[in-house]
């Protein structure tokens, strides 16, 4: 243990001194990390596929949708804009200060760490490096140890394309997780659990170290009648693929639960049925296209959900679990009771409870009576209830009629609020999450304004109330003695 | 009958149990909506406004009761910024409030998208006791301007303002959403017990550490801000007069010290250090005169535990025989004069601790570049001057010192310009506010992605197939001409 914490240290200081030396802060060298890391990407396709096939049971489409080509497409982006991202921004000041030019400089944290989660242990662990290094900042890269083929890939690999001096890899469980917890780091970046959400923070708090802490919840989506079949079809399928088709619902910003009307919850129920057997069979455990659990230890917590005989009452389809292959198919729940513990805790597994509801309007108290969601997903062409849905809830994100393609933006912000999360990530956030900005204002020795100094008197006061308000005709006025 | 019911409600204890209530009561409030309208922001800034036109008097008196402050710093460090500070937020709110549309990329066409700033809900402000009013309703303005609920705990150490900020905000402001809570450390440990949607500390670095731990129980996102020792470097060949002149405001002009962004040490070469010297003499004595203990334009320290600390220093065995110029102190009057320390050991108390007091070490050093080194040594700064006509200098200044912000050829000013961000990184705070970076700090930032039911693809969908994966590749890329090749089977990929 001594000798972890030893090679731990030794680490650290290494990469205190990569960044002390200021390499880390050119262009030059952001630039060719963010190169080399899509290099990496394309270089090794096959062994990243094949990791996640050990660990998850991801087929590689999935893998490359929300893994590989995910973050190529950041890294392209982040390559794209970083000169403008880097760019000093200029801020106009008020005349009172003329001769004077003010500026907002972004600059590195120093050293940061991340520490990434096991459902999406490539895209996790490198979209935040991704911004990490666009800012400037050395790296301690800690891959949840639970997706154990994808964890020894990135600490084999990565050392073999990016600046090992700048950017390193640990590996281990718990007690890893804690002694690196211990050091003074810049900025912490934490993807997980509420639970270690709030141990990190705490740790963080004894160094004043800001953190970004990406998080989960329970993401309900709304489902409106819609009128159209054709729209019924497209959003069914969008929910099974936000919940199911990815990483089959281990996924912190998949559909926990959905909210229906009661009137159309039948109908709901035989689309569900239909569209789970287009995509996956007739028996999917057979399918290549959906993913396993990670581990025993969720698989049983999954189980345990499903056990409560409550809930075992509810099931409507689905249902069956295989220990051995760490295999549960796809489930879905009408109205289990809402104390049982799969509508508290975040589910995060392939079991879908419908909710039904007398009136759609009244999923807004609902989800208000919770804490609040990574994400809501809403499903309707009424532009009045959008509307109170906008203003009415709060939540990270708000998706109308589609699920997880708010990843695809880098426009968007992607963050969590309250339980779900602080801070933001993705594109330019993901630059400002690992930045400073440093407010700088460069003022000249000429036009010296005397009110400004003691011995205070009247027309000290005088003037400066005026400066403050920026009335620069009264200021004139009182200057030429025709203002009393 | 009034005055007994009075006394009553002083005697309460303010326990986790009191606070709780006090919450779950603004909560009510939020939840019901009415600090979301645009109305009731307007109406309270405005409220705020009338306070401040209304009640200067009031709270230049206080000043002088809690710190003897000069009147002119009041109205204008006090009530003047605030009042630039909420027309600024007036006139600009409804341009603040406005979503932000986001272009969206070809991969989800057809859809739009916007960021929509949502208050965070009930927030919590514990504002200290340098500039109890500025400090206490800058950051409110902020909370009103994004829409929240908010309590307020202005600092017990300037008990006549405390008093005052709560006396004046329940006369002016709206009770069901805006609350003050006196008190010392019980009543703040109870406050921190309860869950908060944002929580902003303006003081010192360990008790900011404290409150960020007990925001970690709650997954409460923090603004902190905080101070640490800002230098000032002086290179030679400048206007040494205006220079001076502009640091002793920075200096004894700002609460004779006890302000976060004083200027906390100077840094100057061994042949400029002298001139320097004389030359801040002769303006300290222009602007405070042959007496300063008597002067009426210097603040007074605000207690006899901060007079203790600063004597301390002062007595320190490395640092007494250092004074150069001042050193008088009045412990009946709790004053002591601007007083200048040259070439202190750098392991003294005076140097390993913010001063917040009217001292002013001098460091000296070889050549002006190696002061940059001093700086990067210790602790992030909440703030870093530099006097200097070298460009190369100014360069090499923005690029290697780290501070919260940073002004060259003035000190302090920084404070009231609206356009920048205000705030400190690592021992110096976290996040930044004035201006729209206020509302923003009080505001999450909602992604609001709409999409309709056509241009569905089926690649998204199992099962999964290699012409879906062949086809995933360009469509993620964004790239149009390669999603035309794949759909027609041109693709290599």
């Amino acid at each position: 243990m001594a000798a972890a914490m030893g090679e731990i240290e030794d680490k650290l200081a290494e990469l205190r001194q990569t960044f002390r030396s200021g390499i880390t802060k050119s262009v030059a060298w952001r630039k060719n990390q963010l190169r080399a890391l899509i290099e990496l990407l394309q270089d090794n396709e096959d062994k990243i596929f094949k990791a996640l096939h050990q660990d998850l049971g991801k087929h590689p489409v999935e893998t490359y949708r929300d893994e590989i080509g995910l973050i190529k497409k950041s890294a392209k982006y982040a390559l794209s804009c970083l000169d403008k991202w880097m760019a000093p921004k200029k801020r106009r000041l008020p005349l009172l200060f003329f001769p004077a030019s003010g500026e907002v400089v972004s600059e590195p944290f120093g050293v940061v760490l991340i520490c990434s989660a096991w459902n999406f242990p490539i895209n996790l662990a490198l979209e935040p490096l991704i911004g990490a290094i666009a800012a400037g900042n050395t790296v301690m890269l800690k891959p949840s140890e639970l997706a154990v083929e994808c964890a020894s890939f990135l600490a084999e690999t990565i050392p073999l394309y990016l600046d090992c001096k700048a950017i390193k890899v640990t590996n281990g469980g718990v007690d890893v997780c804690e002694q690196l917890l211990q050091q003074k780091w810049n900025k912490i970046f934490f993807t997980g659990s509420p639970r270690v959400g709030s141990i990190v923070m705490s740790a963080a708090a004894k160094h004043l170290t800001p953190v970004t802490l990406e998080l989960g919840g329970k993401c309900p989506a709304i489902l409106d009648t819609l009128s159209s079949p054709l729209d019924i079809k497209v959003t069914v399928k969008r929910i099974i693929g936000g919940k199911f088709a990815s990483c089959n619902g281990q996924v912190c910003i998949g559909v926990d639960y959905i909210l229906v009307e009661k009137k159309f919850a039948a109908t709901l129920i035989e689309l569900l049925k239909t569209t789970i057997k287009k995509f996956y069979g007739e028996n999917p455990k057979d399918s290549k296209s959906i993913s396993r659990i990670i581990n025993e230890y969720h698989f049983e917590r999954l189980r345990k959900l499903l056990e409560d005989p409550l809930v075992a009452d509810a099931i409507v389809h689905g249902g069956l679990l295989d220990k051995e292959n760490l295999f549960i198919e796809p489930t879905i729940l009408l109205d289990p009771p809402l104390d049982a513990e799969i509508m508290t805790e975040e589910i995060f597994g392939p079991i879908l409870p419908i909710i039904t509801l007398n009136n759609i309007q009244e999923s807004i108290e609902f989800i208000n009576s919770r804490p609040k969601p990574l994400v809501i997903y809403a499903f309707t062409k009424d532009e009045t209830f959008k509307k109170q849905i906008v203003s009415g809830t709060s939540s990270g994100s708000l998706i109308f009629n589609d699920t997880l393609v708010q990843q695809l933006c880098d426009v968007l912000p992607f963050g969590g609020v309250g339980q779900s999360g602080i801070g933001r990530y993705h594109g330019h956030y993901s630059f400002e999450t690992f930045s400073h900005e440093k407010a700088i204002m460069q003022r000249s020795f000429f036009l010296e304004l005397e009110p400004r100094y003691p011995p205070w008197n009247d027309f000290k006061m005088k003037f400066l109330r005026l400066a403050y308000d920026f009335d620069y005709f009264n200021l004139l006025l009182l200057l030429l003695g025709l203002k009393r | 009958m009034g005055s007994e019911e009075e006394t009553k409600k002083k005697n309460e204890v303010f326990d986790a149990e009191a606070a709780s209530l006090f919450v779950k009561e603004l909560r009510g409030t939020f939840a019901s909506g009415k600090t979301k309208s645009y109305g009731w922001r307007v109406s309270q800034l405005k409220s705020l406004m009338k306070m401040l036109n209304e009640r200067e008097p009031d709270i230049v008196d206080a000043l002088r009761q809690d710190l003897d402050k000069p009147e002119l710093e009041s109205s204008i460090y006090e009530v003047a910024l605030l009042k630039t500070s909420i027309k600024s937020a007036l006139k600009e709110l409804k341009h603040w409030m406005t979503p932000e549309k986001a272009k969206t990329s070809i991969t989800t066409f057809p859809s739009s998208a916007e960021i929509v700033p949502e208050p965070f809900g009930v927030v919590l402000i514990i504002s200290p006791w340098n500039y109890p009013f500025l400090l206490s309703l800058d950051p409110v303005v902020g909370a009103i301007a994004a829409g929240n609920a908010l309590v307020l705990k202005p600092s017990e150490v300037a008990p006549a303002s405390s008093s005052l900020l709560a006396k004046l905000v329940g006369e002016y402001m709206d009770l069901s959403s805006i609350r003050v809570v006196e008190g010392a450390v019980a009543e703040t440990s109870a406050l921190l017990d309860q869950k908060w949607d944002k929580i902003c500390y303006t003081g010192n670095s360990r008790v900011a550490r404290i409150v960020m731990a007990a925001a970690a129980k709650h997954l409460t996102p923090v603004l902190l801000e905080l101070g640490g020792k800002s230098p000032v470097v002086f290179d030679s060949g400048i206007n040494l007069k205006v220079a001076c002149r502009r640091m002793i405001m920075g200096k004894w002009g700002c609460n004779n010290g006890q302000a976060c962004i004083s200027p906390d040490h100077i840094i100057t070469t061994k042949d400029y250090a002298p001139k320097l010297l004389e030359s801040l003499k002769n303006e300290l004595e222009n602007f405070y005169g042959k007496n300063p203990l008597e002067s009426k334009d210097l603040s007074r320290i605000v207690n006899s535990n901060h007079f203790a600390r600063l004597s301390k220093l002062l007595d320190d065995d490395k640092v007494s025989g250092k004074i150069v110029h001042g050193g008088e102190r009045d412990k009946n009057k709790l004053r002591i004069a601007p007083t200048l320390l040259l070439d202190v050991p750098r392991d003294s108390l005076i140097m390993s601790e913010e001063i917040f007091g009217p001292l002013l070490p001098i460091l000296t050093v070889d050549k002006i570049e190696d002061s940059f080194d001093i700086i990067n040594s210790g602790t992030k700064p909440l703030a870093a001057y530099l006097f200097t006509n070298n460009k190369k200098l100014k360069q090499q200044f923005v690029e290697t010192v780290s501070a919260g912000g940073l002004v060259i050829n003035d000190t302090a000013v920084h404070l009231a310009v609206h356009s920048l961000p205000f705030g400190g990184v690592q021992e110096s705070g976290m996040g930044a506010y004035h201006g729209k970076f206020s509302f923003d700090v009080f505001s999450h930032k909602k992604a609001v992605l709409s999409r309709g039911f056509i241009g569905d693809v089926p690649v998204r969908y199992p099962p999964y197939t290699k012409g879906k994966l062949r086809l995933l590749k360009v469509l993620i890329s964004g790239s149009l001409l390669g999603i035309i090749r794949a759909l027609l089977g041109w693709s290599k990929a």
